[in-house]
């Protein structure tokens, strides 16, 4: 089967910054690809590339087999694109917002009508279909911004950041809009920072580094490669933290952590949910009251620390966004 | 209820529709219908121009007015109204450059370019509706002209023609100020060389003083640039003949003079700014 989206050695330089240095990969069919990386990393300028908002300056672009530079005008009738920015009409309705797109996508006044209502129905905006946009708070833009994407039935969609500066509700209910599409067979490869967006959503990560990737897999792939787990407790009376101290010990390789400050002990654990078992009886036989106990998975910065040897943290590289350059 | 969903989008959206987007008129009609709408759910951006132009025309017909001479027998408030049309021209379109760099920034052009339509459709339709918002405004100072004073003797047709020159005038000045949108790095830049491009051809022109009335180093840029030639233009038309609005030459020669440079900012301006709107960087 044809990759949905397929890179080879794709390089993008603006001015003195190479945005893209040889990018290569592959987006397979079916399933959401999330790009993860830090800001500058190279993802807009990526999702710039398939959108046929930019041309590469070498290597080879493909969307569903078409070739992006020579065919861009076909590429653009596969994709549906919603940017970081919410790109809809403020002075125009919802509704009026997704018939403007779906006329551009070259339905009649009628096909527009009716695709508009089918979409709002979908990412949960019929009710305010008839508001101004203006009206409408940061995450119903954003929802919308998604559905406008949508009208023109988008083989691929391409999402740059698509929940960045939203309120957590606000993002689940978008997370689970996207889910939505999935299952209905559209595939979607999504920019994000954040690992856990892309925990929940993308069943392939490509992590992005100053325009390469530097690692490809899924979520816990790239989570046992990135560093060990971690297993962490609270207990609830500060005196018990030697006990606590104690029993991490045993059962951990190395000497455990111990923060008076949160009362937190931990201590890096290869074994995962097993130690933990064990970690938990031991409180238990000892009678230890704890407020949390768990084994937590490393964060993206820790997933950086570990591929790059430096932090998740903007690099200088981060004037490399090209939307700075559209106006 | 996922099916459900999909096999009503699927009867919505015909086969053929997926495989080419809109055409350049419908993409253009769409565009233009956007920013019209824009305007009008915003009275501000709505109001402001003729509001703006009401301000300047009462302050040059009552407090600066008094005290110019138009060296001829054309009354001041003739000689004022058929100059101030055409210079509002300028001064409602300095607007525009600010919307244009909004919607560049607003990532509302990256979505567009993304589409399957022709690029210059989405210039083109921005076009027409700032057209149309500028054609209001005139209209509103051609209104107000009369009511502070302004009397023609022209043949109807003669106002007709001047009306379709000011018209021509508006579409060439908005590309001028479309293309300035595009290259302007946000709004706020937009906006201050927008006013550095209006002042000039609209202070160092004939629209509220006769040119004679300059020193000699000002008066060839004055009598020349385009803003006065259409003045000239429209004047020998609205006040009846050259000899009546003192304009040298011969109406017709005014009038071909300014459709000239009409044709030519457009020719020079839409192609600027549809190769900026549809560059791929």
């Amino acid at each position: 089967m044809t990759p949905i989206v397929e890179a080879r050695g794709l390089t993008k330089r603006f001015g003195t910054v190479e945005a893209l240095a040889g990018l290569d990969l592959t987006a397979e069919s079916g399933h959401v690809t999330a790009l993860l990386g830090p800001n500058g990393a190279g993802k807009t300028t990526f999702i710039s590339a398939v959108a046929t908002l930019l041309r590469p300056d070498g290597g080879e672009l493909r969307v569903a087999g078409i070739d992006v530079t020579s065919e861009p005008q076909r590429v653009r009738r596969v994709i549906g694109l919603a940017g970081q920015f919410a790109s809809v009409e403020p002075a125009m309705t919802g509704r009026e917002n997704l018939e403007f797109v779906g006329r551009l996508f070259g339905l009649d006044r009628r096909g527009a009508r009716s695709a508009a209502a089918a979409v709002l129905d979908r990412i949960g905006l019929t009710d305010d279909a008839n508001r101004l946009v203006r009206t409408y708070s940061g995450g119903m833009r954003r929802r919308l911004d998604l559905g406008a994407s949508l009208v023109g039935r988008p083989q691929l969609l391409l999402l740059d950041e698509p929940t960045s500066g939203l309120d957590p509700r606000s993002r689940i209910e978008l997370w689970d809009a996207i889910r939505n599409l999935v299952a209905d067979g559209t595939d979607v490869l999504l920019t994000t920072q954040y690992l856990e967006e892309a925990d929940q959503l993308a069943r392939d990560v490509v992590i992005i580094d100053r325009g390469r990737v530097i690692a490809a897999g899924t979520p816990d792939e790239l989570k046992d490669r990135a560093g060990r787990d971690v297993i962490e407790v609270r207990p609830r009376a500060a005196g018990d933290l030697p006990a606590v101290e104690g029993i991490l010990t045993a059962v951990a390789a190395e000497a455990p952590r111990c923060d008076l400050d949160t009362s937190r002990v931990s201590v890096a654990a290869d074994g995962g949910a097993d130690q933990l078992t064990v970690v938990v009886r031991l409180l238990d036989e000892r009678g230890i009251a704890v407020d949390d106990v768990g084994v937590r998975r490393p964060s993206l910065d820790e997933v950086f620390l570990t591929l790059t040897g430096r932090g998740a943290a903007p690099s200088t590289a981060d004037h490399a966004d090209p939307t700075s350059d559209a106006a | 209820m996922t099916t459900l969903t999909s096999t009503t989008a699927d009867t919505v959206m015909p086969l053929a529709a997926r495989d080419a987007g809109a055409g350049f008129l419908t993409a253009t009609g769409q565009t233009a219908r956007r920013t019209a709408l824009q305007y009008l759910r915003t009275p501000q951006l709505l109001l402001m121009p003729p509001i703006l132009g009401a301000l300047f025309l009462f302050i040059f017909r009552y407090i600066f007015g008094g005290a110019i001479s138009t060296g001829t027998d054309i009354d001041y408030v003739d000689f004022l109204v058929s100059g101030f049309l055409v210079q509002t021209v300028l001064w409602t379109a300095m607007n525009i450059p600010a919307g244009v760099a909004e919607d560049a920034a607003s990532g509302v052009y990256d979505r567009l370019r993304s589409l399957p339509i022709p690029r210059a459709a989405v210039m083109a339709g921005r076009s027409l509706a700032d057209t149309a918002l500028n054609s209001w405004a005139i209209a509103v100072t051609a209104i107000l002209g009369v009511a502070v004073g302004f009397r023609t003797h022209a043949d109807p047709a003669s106002i007709v023609v001047a009306f379709a020159l000011i018209l021509a005038a508006i579409y060439a000045f908005t590309w001028v100020f479309i293309s300035l949108g595009l290259v302007a790095r946000n709004a706020q830049a937009a906006q201050a060389m927008a006013t550095l491009i209006v002042v000039p051809p609209t202070f160092v022109s004939n629209a509220f003083v006769p040119i004679d009335s300059m020193p000699g180093w000002l008066q060839d840029f004055a009598a020349n640039q385009p803003v006065s030639v259409i003045i000239n233009a429209v004047r020998s038309l609205m006040l009846g003949g050259t000899d009546a609005a003192g304009v040298g030459h011969s109406t017709g020669y005014w009038v071909a003079l300014s459709l000239a440079w009409c044709l030519g900012i457009i020719a020079v301006f839409s192609g600027l700014a549809v190769a900026r709107f549809a560059r791929t960087r």
